[in-house]
């Protein structure tokens, strides 16, 4: 029986919304006091969930603890009190809140074992959250 | 298709235990969950019903009828209930969060069918703010 389960994390992390190809000008019309060239942060929460058949023998769909590792391991400490213009994953993308979404769900669909992961929101304040489902 | 969910709380204890296992797994496996004193949980619970607004009420369902039926199905067999001891469908089955989710599934879902029009879509079981499950309905 496929049931899921969702756990609620927090990370907190500065951006700067700023395309290389646009021109100052164009930044800045674009994305506003986004744009604010020391950049500005936010406690981000990011809400995983997972699907799978319910173990017999636990009740469980996932073991929390590893869950939480997986988190932790490849999203938190990576994030959390960091600069995500500074990362890697963001040298070629804006680290809009949809792009970050993108990339969790990419580094956490890589971590679990394969169709697990379902979905990924990240809201970036209370007022505005970005999602991605797994699809087929 | 529209989606309404309503949502309802309800207070309850549980530990996890395997009857089949020794102790020492058990306690290993569930941690502090395994205390057989119990712990408790404020619990969320969220349904979600599926279908057309009805073209004289503007309602897919009346959410008083949803909250009565879930007050009746659900609220009643758990709110304050030890769900290990109350519960006759966790007498063998852990009360994971997971577990309960298709527990309330199972109680909603023939009530919520003969309504017309209205199809169960998901329930969502949170037991603290940060963790919670939900079941769909899925085999």
């Amino acid at each position: 029986m496929r049931a899921y389960f969702g756990r609620r994390y927090m990370l907190s992390a500065s951006h700067k919304l700023h395309a290389k190809t646009l021109t100052e000008e164009e930044n800045h019309a674009m994305y506003g006091k986004c744009n604010n060239p020391h950049g500005h942060g936010h406690n981000y929460f990011v809400e995983v969930l997972v699907g799978g058949a319910v173990d017999a023998e636990t009740g469980m769909v996932v073991d929390l603890v590893a869950l939480d590792s997986a988190v932790r391991e490849k999203v938190i400490d990576r994030f959390d009190h960091a600069n995500l213009n500074l990362d890697p994953m963001f040298a070629r993308c804006v680290p809009t809140t949809e792009n970050l979404c993108g990339a969790i769900f990419g580094l956490l669909k890589d971590a679990l074992p394969a169709g697990r992961l379902e979905h990924v929101r990240v809201e970036e304040t209370e007022n505005n959250f970005f999602e991605r489902f797994r699809e087929g | 298709m529209i989606f309404i969910t309503r949502r309802a709380t309800f207070s309850a204890s549980h530990y996890y235990w395997n009857d089949a296992w020794p102790e020492e797994k058990n306690r290993q496996v569930f941690g502090k969950c395994a205390n057989r004193n119990g712990h408790g949980h404020n619990y969320v619970l969220e349904v979600t019903v599926a279908g057309e607004p009805d073209a004289v009420t503007g309602f897919v369902v009346d959410l008083k009828w949803l909250k009565d039926v879930m007050e009746r199905e659900v609220l009643s067999a758990y709110d304050h209930r030890h769900l290990n001891l109350e519960a006759p469908e966790f007498a063998h089955v852990n009360p994971t969060t997971e577990n309960l989710a298709i527990a309330a599934w199972n109680r909603l879902e023939p009530a919520v069918s003969a309504a017309k029009g209205a199809k169960l879509s998901r329930v969502r079981v949170y037991e603290t703010p940060e963790i919670f499950a939900e079941y769909r309905g899925e085999a």
